[in-house]
């Protein structure tokens, strides 16, 4: 026998778990302003650095530097900037109906807001998104009626779902925002397909799929990934890394071996990876490769580097597996306390009129909760009866006789 | 009328939706420049172009799923798993997504999709070219499925899948592509040519989602069977001289009850008859509605004859199958019962 040491298992762990001080040193910042901008028909091949590092635009004293940094429109920053707060009072309202027994179930996108919204700014009218389930941004930045997201979320007599579906998983096709499963990692292979039929068509539109760090491990992202490889349809392949996946770490989903954007070098897909909570990267970035899908020249993997600072979920409690103060701790910041001092500086926002909004919008979604709940309360209003309903396009006789057995 | 065996009546389907309905696509491994290892998909290609019929990845949860975002699209899809085998991958997509999408989106967004899949034995397939997986999509809400057996009902009933708005699953007894097997697997093979159901009309007819057939009247016993086996209920017919009422599903689910309960009043006994295994089979559905209807006009308990709860064997194929032999004897067996 040749002599080989036994082999040791290998478990990844983070760098912190309760007690502990949070570390984030292993994650390089690179300086804003030092990733190049390629032109959008760029061989894959030739930017495979920007996989590896973290294209920034803000720097530390609220200045936009570098190719990445765009002109964008006073609106848009404007938009841009109270989407966010709007999202942010939204998330914390709907948190507290959870508590008081209103609905069964939320989850916040409380410092990932940045992302959602500001790809939703670059996109167009006719595009779909194939949303996670942190991408409440989308429909917060657009005009839907915030009051028919509640009575989603509380399951009333006005849901738009009829009760069917788990709150926050909305569905709203006239705002480009397809079903969320639940399941994960499933849609980001459909919004391939559904890019993959524009292209068919030979029309214009794009798609938008969406994943978390956790999920890239389901098979359904190889999937997606080899399917956009070999078709090259007008896709931007959008993984959120949040660093945690309830309470599994990144490195859980092989975050530590190679970073997520890195994974698309293998199906010769471009690759950027993103400071998320820099607003004027994230629009910018998507910007590029929104345009690149659109010009026919195919997917982009864009990997937002971000922190999932809220819970998981309402079920969940972080301070059972990560360290308490980690969140304040995250290099990258807050992206909306970036913006806002970003645009103060421009002297486009104030800090009175940052609480005059944060007041505002609070406000706003009182009065919808108010409204919304006027409907009912955690199915309080949903008609058994539906739940027969939207099985088939045409209800089949077992069904109809299950329904007549119910007594509905 | 032409004569067809089931391959071509199979991909005349495809081209007469494809020819009506430029959002048809079809695609799948292989299914091509070659025209599917089964050749059902032959020459579409040629004739529709590589955007509307094209080769996939060896990806099966990718074929579904890229076909589930197509047909939110717009399209529909027809796609082809190579053997029912291979489905499993793809099960998530089917199960969670595409049988849930009409539901959970309150019909906002739907998948009008089909998924072709040959299944079933009597190849030397072994067992991952050979099984019969359709009670798997039978316990889902929100798909159909349906199991041809001739050429006839295999285009017109295409047809309707094609133009279901919901998700349908397809299977197609490969062992019945080239012809009626009855089981007798040593005696010569028969084609589709001299059979009544080889007969397929040119241009688009549609054969009804949720109505059985009765191939053959009877009064003794009702035997409820779908794909291949419903060659072996007539062979076995013949053979025993009983007197059978032979019912072919095609469609499992909807699944037409009605039939099933008259006929089994009929005549006061009923046996199930499928090539997959036995246990949570989709006979034990059967047999349990036909108790809950039936009971007090059966004057035997419910037969089910089936494939054996083993893998799909390779060298044991004709122990494995439930031919003639197992089935007339059991057939018989329920005669002398009373």
């Amino acid at each position: 026998m040749a002599n080989y040491k036994p082999l040791q298992f290998h478990v990844p762990e983070p760098t912190g778990r309760p007690g502990d001080e949070p570390d984030f040193t292993g994650i390089e910042i690179p300086s804003a302003g030092s990733a190049p901008r390629p032109d959008i028909d760029v061989d894959p091949n030739d930017i495979k650095d920007l996989a590896r590092t973290i294209i920034r635009v803000m720097d530390k004293e609220g200045n936009a530097v570098g190719p990445w940094a765009e002109d964008i429109p006073e609106d848009v920053l404007m938009h841009g900037l109270k989407s966010m707060i709007r999202t942010r009072a939204f998330d914390e309202r709907m948190m507290t109906l959870q508590r008081q027994g209103k609905t069964s179930f939320y989850m916040k996108c409380t410092g990932e807001e940045a992302i959602a919204i500001a790809f939703q700014q670059a996109l167009s009218k006719g595009d779909m998104h194939f949303p996670t389930y942190r991408q409440q941004g989308i429909l917060l930045s657009q005009d839907y009626p915030m009051v028919d997201m509640i009575n989603q979320i509380l399951s009333n007599a006005k849901d738009p779902l009829k009760g069917r579906q788990l709150p926050i998983l909305y569905s709203v096709r006239d705002y480009g925002f397809f079903t969320v499963s639940g399941n994960l990692g499933t849609q980001f292979v459909q919004a391939v397909g559904w890019a993959m039929a524009s292209a068919i068509k030979g029309d214009t539109k794009i798609a938008a799929a969406w994943i978390g760090d956790g999920s890239t491990a389901e098979s359904d992202f190889h999937a997606a990934l080899v399917n956009a490889s070999v078709y090259k349809p007008p896709v931007v392949l959008n993984v959120v890394n949040n660093q945690w996946a309830i309470s599994s770490f990144q490195g859980i989903a092989g975050g530590n071996s190679a970073t997520f954007a890195e994974r698309a070098h293998g199906y010769g897909i471009p690759s950027l990876r993103v400071d998320g909570n820099d607003y004027l990267a994230v629009y910018a970035v998507s910007r590029w490769a929104i345009e690149r899908a659109r010009r026919g020249h195919g997917p982009t993997l864009i990997e937002w580097v971000t922190y999932r600072v809220a819970p998981h979920s309402t079920s969940d409690d972080p301070s059972k597996y990560r360290p308490k103060e980690e969140s304040t701790a995250w290099p990258l910041g807050d992206p909306i306390l970036r913006l806002k001092n970003y645009m103060i500086k421009r002297g486009l926002w104030s800090e009175e009129r940052q609480v005059q909004s944060e007041t505002e919008f609070d406000e706003e979604v009182r009065t919808a909760t108010k409204e919304a709940e006027s409907h009912g309360t955690m199915g309080s209003g949903a008609s058994p009866k539906e739940m027969f309903e939207c099985v088939f396009e045409e209800m089949p006789p077992h069904l109809r006789e299950q329904r007549q057995k119910m007594g509905v | 009328m032409p004569q067809m065996n089931m391959i071509e009546a199979i991909r005349d389907a495809m081209d007469v939706k494809m020819a009506e309905d430029d959002n048809v696509v079809v695609f799948g491994e292989d299914v091509g420049y070659f025209g599917g290892v089964f050749r059902c998909t032959h020459g579409l290609q040629e004739k529709y172009g590589t955007s509307r019929v094209f080769d996939s990845p060896i990806n099966e949860s990718g074929i579904v799923g890229t076909a589930i975002g197509m047909a939110a699209y717009g399209l529909r899809p027809c796609v082809e798993i190579q053997f029912a085998d291979y489905i499993y991958p793809a099960y998530d997509q089917i199960v969670s997504e595409a049988a849930r999408m009409r539901y959970r989106s309150s019909a906002e967004f739907t998948s009008p999709l089909v998924i072709r899949t040959p299944c079933g034995g009597g190849i030397f397939g072994g067992q991952t070219h050979s099984q019969s997986p359709e009670a798997l999509f039978t316990h889902i809400s929100g798909v159909k499925t349906v199991i041809v057996s001739n050429p006839y009902d295999a285009k017109g009933m295409l047809i309707s899948a094609i133009e279901d708005n919901d998700p349908v699953i397809f299977f197609e007894p490969k062992r019945l592509y080239n012809g009626p097997f009855d089981g007798h697997h040593d005696r010569p093979a028969k084609n589709w040519n001299s059979h009544p159901k080889g007969d397929v009309p040119e241009g688009h007819y549609t054969v009804p989602i949720g109505k059985a057939d009765v191939v053959s009247e009877g009064s003794d016993v009702t035997i409820l069977t779908y794909g291949t086996m419903v060659y072996v209920a007539e062979a076995v017919k013949e053979e025993t001289g009983v007197d059978a009422e032979i019912i072919d599903l095609r469609s499992l689910l909807p699944l037409d009850i009605d039939t099933i309960e008259a006929s089994v009043k009929k005549t006061g006994r009923c046996m199930v008859l499928h090539e997959a295994t036995l246990t949570s089979g989709f006979g034990a559905e059967l047999a349990a509605q036909v108790q809950e209807r039936c009971f007090y006009h059966l004057e035997t308990p419910v037969e089910r004859v089936t494939g054996w709860d083993t893998p799909y064997p390779h060298a044991q194929e004709w122990d494995y199958f439930p031919g003639p032999a197992r089935v007339g004897a059991a057939l018989k067996a329920m005669m002398e019962a009373v």
